[in-house]
C-alpha cells in the first residue's frame, strides 16, 4: 500500500529498499499518466461505436497533428508548475509570436529566420518574467498577468486585428510529412519523451522538482533556486516558441487572436496529466497524453453531435474533477 | 509600523491619481466635465464591485479568478430566466444573482474543505463557469428587456449614476467591515499567518467561505448592472474583467501575499486604472494601448512596493 501510493514518480528507489514487481513500480511511478491513456483508449471505442467515421485516417490527423502545439506548450508549462510556479500569459505570447513569424515570412525573410527567430524571442520575453519572479520576487501569477495583457494589448494593437496571409509553401512546416508522419506529431513525441527523460535522469531536472517539493530544503542542499527558475521560465519560452511554429504552420492564415483562453487550455494539460498543482511532482508524459484527451474529447463531442458550446463546460468539469482527485490523494497519504 | 506604511502607500498612490488627473485635464478639455467624470464613475462600478470583494479575499491571501465567469453566468441566467423560463424581470434577476452567489459559494468550500489552492480552484471553475454560460445560452443573445430596467444602468438618481450609490454605499460598508469589525481583523490575521489565526480560535474556514461567496454575489450583481448597461446579455461578458479588478486591488496597495490593504486604496486604484483608460481614449490611443500600460503598471506598482517592503521591516 505505502509504496504503490507513492506519486513522486522519478524517484529511484534506493537499493536497501526492497523493490517492488515492474507493474507495481510502473503503477506507482506513471499512476496519474496511465489514467489518462485509459481514457483516450475508452473514449476512442465508445465514440467509435457510435460513428465509425471518427477513426478515419483524417479525423486521426486532426486530432494529433492539429492540437500537437498544445501538448508542445505544456511541456514548458508542466516544469514551470513542476517547480511551484505558473504561467497565464503563454497563450499571448504564443499568439505574439506567430504573428512575428508570419510576418518575417511574408516579408520574404529565409524561412529558418521565421521559424526560429519566434524561438529566441519567447525566450528572452520568458526569462524576463523569470528575472521578475525570481529575483525582484513578484508572485508568477502577477508577473504573468500583467504579462498577459501586455502581450494580448501589443499584439491588438500592432496587428489590428488583420490576419496575415500569403504565407510561401516553404514555411508551412506543420503540412510537411516526416517519415509518412504529419511532422507535428513527430515533434510532438520527439519532444516529449526528450523532455520527459531529461527532467527524469539530468541533475537538472531533478533540482526542478526538488525546488516545487521543497524549496527551503533545495536551497540547502545548494541548488541556486533563483537561477534555475530564470532558466525555466526560458526553457518554458524554447517550448512556447517551437509550439508557435507548428501553430503558426498548420493553416494559410495566421489569425492575430489565438483560441481564446489558450493558456487556461495548456495550464489544464499540465494538471490532467498528472503535474501537481503545489510543484514537487508529475511528468511531461502526463501533460502531453492529456493534451490529446483534449483533443479527443473536443473531436468526440462534434461526432456524437454534441453541441460545441458545452466544449468548455466539459473541460471545466474535468478539471476540476482532477484538481479535486488530486488533493483527495494527498490528503490521505498524510 | 503597519499603519504607517499603509498610509504612507495610499498617500502617494492619491497623489499619484491627483498628478494623472492634471495631466489628463491639460490634455483635453473634455476629460474634466461633471459629464465626463460621472459617466467614468457609471463604467467603472462592475469593476468597482468586484474590486472590493476582492480586496478582502487577496487580503487573506486569496485569489479568485473566477469573478468573471460568474458574472457571465449570471448575466446569461437573467436572460434566460427572464426570456426563455417566463419570470418577471426582478424574480429572474434574483434568482440569477442567488446562482452566482452560490458559484462563489462552491469556490469557497472547494477552498477550504478540499484544500484546493484558490488560485487553481478559481481557475477550474472560470473554465467551467464561462463553460456553462456558453453551453446555456448557445451563443444567442437575449435583448429586449423592459424600459425601467435600464434605470439601474443607465438612468441617474439625484443627477449621479444610479449604479454609482451602489458603488458609494459598497465601499463605505465595506470599508467598515475590514476596518474596525471583529471579523475585518480576522480576514487580515489570516492574511498574516492562517495557522495561528486558526490557533488563535478564528474561523478560519468560515470567514474564507463566505468572503468567495460574497465575491461570487459581488460578481452577480455586477453582472446585472452591466446587462443594464448594455441593453443585451452576452455569454462572454465579464471575460477579463478579474484582471481589471485584481490590479485595481494590488495597485491600492493590498499585498498580494495577504495581510494587508484597505478598501480606500483600492478605490484610489480603481480611480487610477479609469481615468488613464479614459484620458488614453480621448487622447486618441486605443483601447488595446490601454490593456498593455495596465499590465505594465500592474507589474511595476508590485515591484516597488516589493522593494519598500525589503528595505523596511521585512
Amino acid at each position: 500500500m505505502a509504496m504503490t501510493d507513492l506519486d513522486i514518480p522519478p524517484v529511484r528507489p534506493s537499493r536497501a529498499v526492497q523493490r517492488p514487481g515492474a507493474i507495481q513500480r510502473l503503477m506507482s511511478d506513471y499512476g496519474q499518466e496511465i489514467v489518462v491513456l485509459l481514457a483516450i483508449v475508452a473514449l476512442f471505442a465508445f465514440v467509435t461505436m457510435i460513428n465509425p467515421r471518427f477513426i478515419s485516417a483524417n479525423n486521426l490527423t486532426t486530432i494529433f497533428a492539429g492540437n500537437a502545439y498544445i501538448a508542445v506548450a505544456a511541456i514548458g508549462m508542466s516544469m514551470v508548475i513542476i517547480t511551484g510556479n505558473i504561467d497565464v500569459s503563454v497563450g499571448a505570447l504564443i499568439g505574439v509570436l506567430a504573428t512575428i513569424s508570419g510576418t518575417l515570412a511574408v516579408a520574404g525573410y529565409p524561412v529558418w529566420v521565421a521559424w526560429f527567430a519566434p524561438v529566441l524571442i519567447g525566450m528572452a520575453i520568458n526569462g524576463l518574467i523569470g528575472v521578475l519572479v525570481a529575483y525582484a520576487r513578484i508572485p508568477s501569477i502577477v508577473v504573468t498577468l500583467g504579462a498577459l495583457s501586455i502581450l494580448r494589448g501589443g499584439l491588438i494593437s500592432a496587428t489590428g486585428g488583420t490576419w496575415i496571409s500569403d504565407l510561401p509553401p516553404a514555411f508551412m512546416v506543420a503540412q510537411k510529412k516526416l517519415f509518412g508522419l504529419p511532422v507535428p506529431l513527430v515533434a510532438m513525441v520527439v519532444l516529449t519523451l526528450l523532455a520527459a527523460a531529461w527532467m527524469r535522469y539530468s541533475a537538472f531536472g531533478r533540482s526542478l522538482y526538488a525546488l516545487g517539493g521543497n524549496p527551503e530544503a533545495a536551497v540547502a542542499t545548494g541548488i541556486p533556486a533563483e537561477r534555475r527558475i530564470v532558466a525555466v521560465f526560458i526553457i518554458h519560452g524554447f517550448f512556447a516558441g517551437l509550439a508557435t511554429i507548428l501553430f503558426a504552420t498548420q493553416l494559410q492564415v495566421i489569425q492575430s487572436t489565438v483560441p481564446p483562453n489558450l493558456e487556461l487550455t495548456i495550464i489544464t494539460a499540465a494538471v490532467i496529466g498528472g503535474v501537481s498543482i503545489l510543484g514537487g511532482s508529475g511528468t511531461v508524459i502526463g501533460s502531453t497524453l492529456a493534451a490529446i484527451l483534449f483533443a479527443t474529447i473536443g473531436s468526440a463531442l462534434i461526432f456524437t453531435n454534441v453541441s460545441a458550446y458545452w466544449l468548455r463546460a466539459v473541460i471545466g468539469l474535468l478539471i476540476l474533477a482532477t484538481v479535486l482527485a488530486d488533493m483527495f490523494r494527498r490528503s490521505r497519504r498524510i | 509600523m503597519n499603519l504607517k506604511s499603509l498610509f504612507r502607500h495610499e498617500m502617494l498612490l492619491a497623489i499619484l491619481l491627483a498628478i494623472v488627473l492634471v495631466i489628463l485635464s491639460f490634455q483635453s478639455d473634455k476629460f474634466f466635465t461633471v459629464s465626463n467624470l460621472l459617466n467614468q464613475g457609471r463604467l467603472m462600478t462592475e469593476t468597482g464591485l468586484i474590486a472590493i470583494a476582492m480586496t478582502f479575499i487577496i487580503a487573506t491571501g486569496g485569489i479568485d479568478l473566477s469573478v468573471g465567469s460568474i458574472l457571465g453566468l449570471t448575466a446569461i441566467l437573467t436572460g434566460v430566466f427572464w426570456q426563455n423560463v417566463g419570470l418577471p424581470l426582478p424574480l429572474a434577476a434574483a434568482a440569477a444573482i442567488a446562482v452566482g452567489t452560490f458559484a462563489g459559494f462552491v469556490n469557497g468550500i472547494i477552498i477550504t474543505r478540499f484544500r484546493v489552492p484558490p488560485l487553481i480552484a478559481t481557475l477550474a471553475t472560470l473554465a467551467l463557469y464561462r463553460g456553462l454560460a456558453e453551453g446555456i445560452s448557445q451563443a444567442r443573445s437575449v435583448r429586449g428587456y423592459p424600459e425601467w430596467f435600464y434605470v439601474l444602468g443607465q438612468g441617474n438618481v439625484l443627477g449621479v449614476p444610479t449604479q454609482l450609490w451602489l458603488l458609494l454605499i459598497a465601499a463605505v460598508v465595506a470599508s467598515i467591515i475590514l476596518g474596525y469589525t471583529r471579523w475585518g481583523r480576522t480576514v487580515y490575521a489570516i492574511g498574516n499567518n492562517e495557522v495561528a489565526a486558526r490557533f488563535s480560535g478564528l474561523s478560519v474556514e468560515r470567514t474564507k467561505v463566505a468572503l468567495y461567496t460574497a465575491s461570487g454575489f459581488a460578481a452577480a450583481v455586477a453582472a446585472v448592472i452591466f446587462v443594464s448597461r448594455v441593453s443585451t446579455t452576452r455569454s462572454d461578458m465579464g471575460t477579463g474583467i478579474e484582471l481589471d479588478a485584481i490590479t485595481a486591488v494590488v495597485l491600492g496597495g493590498t499585498s498580494i501575499f495577504g495581510g494587508r490593504g484597505t478598501i480606500a486604496g483600492t478605490i484610489i486604484g480603481l480611480c487610477l486604472i479609469q481615468a488613464l483608460k479614459n484620458g488614453l481614449s480621448l487622447a486618441g490611443v486605443k483601447g488595446d494601448g490601454t490593456i498593455m500600460l495596465i499590465g505594465a503598471v500592474l507589474i511595476l506598482a508590485i515591484l516597488v512596493s516589493n522593494l519598500f517592503e525589503r528595505s523596511g521591516t521585512r
